[in-house]
């Protein structure tokens, strides 16, 4: 039965099926702010959906260079990665359901996507997509170190828990050097979701999409679908490790989606008022900048928790 | 390190028209660039010829939908300078008018065109909202969004309705607080600052070696503009500065853009409110046999027209040089060394108008050799005796 259950959990609730549902509504809101900011209407509710499904109705090409099987595969491999990650989540702020190290799996899944997208890049061929998959690998080089060092910090903060459960109870914002872990990692997030100004991988006026170039049909509205699940995803990541987890009883789900919402907004608000950044200007920035902020907050939290001094 | 090949074209998000730009590429660093133009010639010279001098003024509006009035003005000048005729002083203010209101939709045009190619849409659609206000004035002045077809040799053919002045007025000072408030969004963005700042260097020696024409040319700190160098229309009675900047690079080329846009908003608003009074028309009823050329400074540099009268009531020869011929060069300077995301800002940079440039490219089948004219009437003489001997023709 134990089996039957996750099993259930991983395809209907919380996983893929109800993952991919807000998902695509989480696309929808990002459209519709990113076209109130631009002056612009906006597409209805049920676009997101309607162009999925037209994308799943479109011919898949497979470029004649390319690795048939890996080109194909990749897609899906993100796909599952972020919809194992969504599970993992809403069971530990549901039910409590947790393993121990839960957030090192998390951390290291989250990575996955990006990865997928970078070997479907390479096996295409496509030396466009060489390139973007190239500077997709320079990001996740750039923006894990600082994303890494917000990790450690929460754990730290959270009585040097492990577990999502025990992460969830703590809201770590409340404090100076919570505050600045959680901007630097909403930045981490931005340039793990691609989005402007860290959108170098996909650079559409640049490399045309870069890994996405040679996708078509199915693979390429997985690969859709699988950004706009992280879209749900990152941001009830950072609610759990940063803003107190999620709450569903009484009023507080009122407080999770506003949570969530204005998050996503954000998320969205700083994709629309940046340009894109060059890729070298992209790792200084992390490297340079955020991650010296990140560990100046680490050394923060350690001395907040060594004196006891809670607003640290 | 391995060289690869990345085109840019003739099909590609960055570019609304069909040209091609060959990068050479050592990972990330562009080493080389080729520029291909010709794939969307559509032989207006030889349609204008075919028209008479009226007529052609509407189909050389057509080459390119943005400098729209330039091509009219180079080309009415060129006319009136057969003969040779002054305009009365209420056309010269007219076109002075349609001309600046171009370059304001233009500019405005690029601005967010430029946005979108950084990935900045926000740019690009509020600039295009603001673009729209123009458009509404120059409907207001000449019933026309774009395509105004004010021009025609020896004057314009219609009349601004003074009814309609304080109107337009109104609107474009309206434009101004937008205008402002984008200029410091756009001066002050410290992102912007990073991507555009010191990317795509062109010189003082290479503006003048490669002739580069318009912003570009001033970017670079080479004063040079039609309109203050051999004014015409009104722009000699008019009070306008020609703005110069020092940087060399596409900051610079966005700065004055930007700067120009506000002198053209005071050229038109002075003529507007000086518009003096006469004939619109001069109704010239024939061109006599002779050579004329003409020149406009359009929003991307001069545009320049030479015609040649026979006579009759149709130009002989009529030959058209975009300023983007003359700017397409100076990217063999700009683009080697540079990154491929700034590669493709700094070829946006020159704010290029294929559809004007457009010219006849013959390749040889491998596509390694470009012909030149010479070549083409061996080629098309060998071509003719051939058919010649396969009919049996002496």
């Amino acid at each position: 039965m134990e089996i039957t259950r996750y099993i259930f959990a991983f395809l209907i609730f919380p996983g893929f099926l109800f993952t991919v549902i807000v998902g695509l509504f989480s696309t929808w809101v990002d459209r519709k702010v990113t076209a109130r900011v631009q002056w612009r209407v906006g597409p209805p509710l049920m676009q997101p959906l309607y162009d999925f499904v037209k994308l799943l109705g479109k011919e898949t090409l497979i470029p004649a260079g390319g690795s048939r099987a890996v080109f194909l595969s990749a897609p899906i491999v993100g796909l599952v990665a972020v919809i194992l990650v969504s599970t993992i989540l809403w069971l530990a702020n549901l039910w409590g359901t947790a393993f121990v190290g839960d957030l090192i799996v998390v951390v290291y899944l989250l990575v996955i996507p990006s990865l997928a997208i970078m070997i479907g890049g390479l096996a295409s061929g496509n030396p466009l997509a060489t390139t973007g998959a190239s500077r997709e690998m320079k990001l996740i080089l750039a923006y894990e170190l600082p994303f890494l060092i917000c990790m450690a910090t929460v754990i730290l903060k959270s009585g040097m828990s492990i577990k999502l459960v025990e992460i969830a109870k703590t809201p770590i914002i409340g404090s100076i050097s919570g505050v600045l872990v959680a901007l630097i990692a909403l930045l981490c997030i931005q340039a793990k979701l691609g989005f402007v100004p860290f959108d170098v991988a996909e650079a559409e006026t640049e490399i045309m999409s870069g890994p996405y170039i040679e996708y078509s049909g199915v693979p390429l509205a997985v690969f859709k679908l699988t950004q706009a699940t992280m879209l749900f995803t990152l941001p009830i990541f950072l609610i759990t490790a940063f803003l107190g987890g999620l709450n569903f009883s009484g009023w507080g789900i009122l407080w999770t989606v506003l949570k969530y919402l204005a998050i996503l907004v954000l998320i969205v608000v700083i994709k629309n008022t940046n340009p894109r950044v060059r890729i070298d200007q992209a790792v200084k920035f992390f490297w340079y900048y955020l991650a010296p902020v990140a560990a100046a907050a680490f050394v923060l939290a350690v001395f907040g928790q060594i004196y006891a001094i809670s607003w640290l | 390190m391995q060289k690869s090949v990345i085109s840019i074209g003739p099909y590609h998000p960055l570019q609304e028209e069909p040209e091609l730009f060959m990068l050479t590429v050592e990972g990330e660093t562009v080493v080389d660039i080729e520029v291909s133009i010709g794939y969307n010639h559509r032989g207006i010279e030889k349609l204008s010829e075919r028209c008479n001098f009226d007529q052609s003024t509407f189909v050389i509006e057509r080459i390119c939908g943005i400098c729209s009035t330039s091509h009219p003005f180079a080309y009415t000048r060129a006319v009136e300078d057969i003969i040779p005729v002054e305009v009365p002083e209420r056309a010269r203010y007219i076109r002075t008018i349609i001309a600046e209101g171009e370059r304001i939709h233009s500019h405005l045009l690029w601005y967010g065109l430029a946005g979108h190619f950084l990935g900045y849409n926000t740019v690009y659609m509020w600039m295009w909202k603001l673009r729209e206000e123009i458009l509404d004035v120059m409907e207001i002045l000449s019933g026309n969004r774009n395509n105004y077809a004010m021009f025609k040799p020896g004057g314009v053919r219609r009349d601004i309705n003074s009814d309609d002045i304080p109107l337009a007025l109104k609107k474009i000072d309206a434009i101004i607080p937008t205008l402002d408030r984008l200029k410091k969004a756009i001066l002050d963005d410290p992102v912007l600052h990073a991507r555009l700042k010191g990317i795509g260097i062109l010189t003082k020696e290479e503006a003048v070696d490669y002739c580069a024409l318009g912003p570009t040319s001033r970017a670079s700190g080479v004063a040079r503009d039609v309109r203050k160098d051999a004014p015409y229309g009104a722009y000699d009675r008019v009070d306008w500065d020609m703005i110069v900047t020092e940087s060399c690079d596409v900051w610079g080329k966005a700065v004055v853009r930007l700067l120009e846009m506000y002198e053209s908003i005071k050229i038109v608003k002075t003529c507007l409110q000086n518009l003096p009074g006469g004939e619109i028309d001069l109704n010239i009823k024939s061109i006599p046999p002779g050579e004329g050329i003409g020149a406009h400074e359009a929003p991307r540099g001069e545009t320049f027209h030479y015609v040649r009268s026979d006579g009759t009531n149709r130009p002989a020869r009529h030959k058209v040089r975009a300023s983007t011929f003359m700017n397409l060069p100076t990217l063999k300077a700009t683009v080697p060394g540079s990154s491929i995301s700034d590669a493709t800002i700094i070829l946006a940079a020159i704010d290029p108008c294929y559809c004007c440039t457009e010219r006849m490219a013959v390749r040889s089948r491998e596509g390694k050799k470009l012909y030149g004219g010479q070549e083409l009437i061996r080629l098309s003489q060998e071509k003719t005796k051939k058919i010649k001997r396969e009919m049996g023709i002496k």
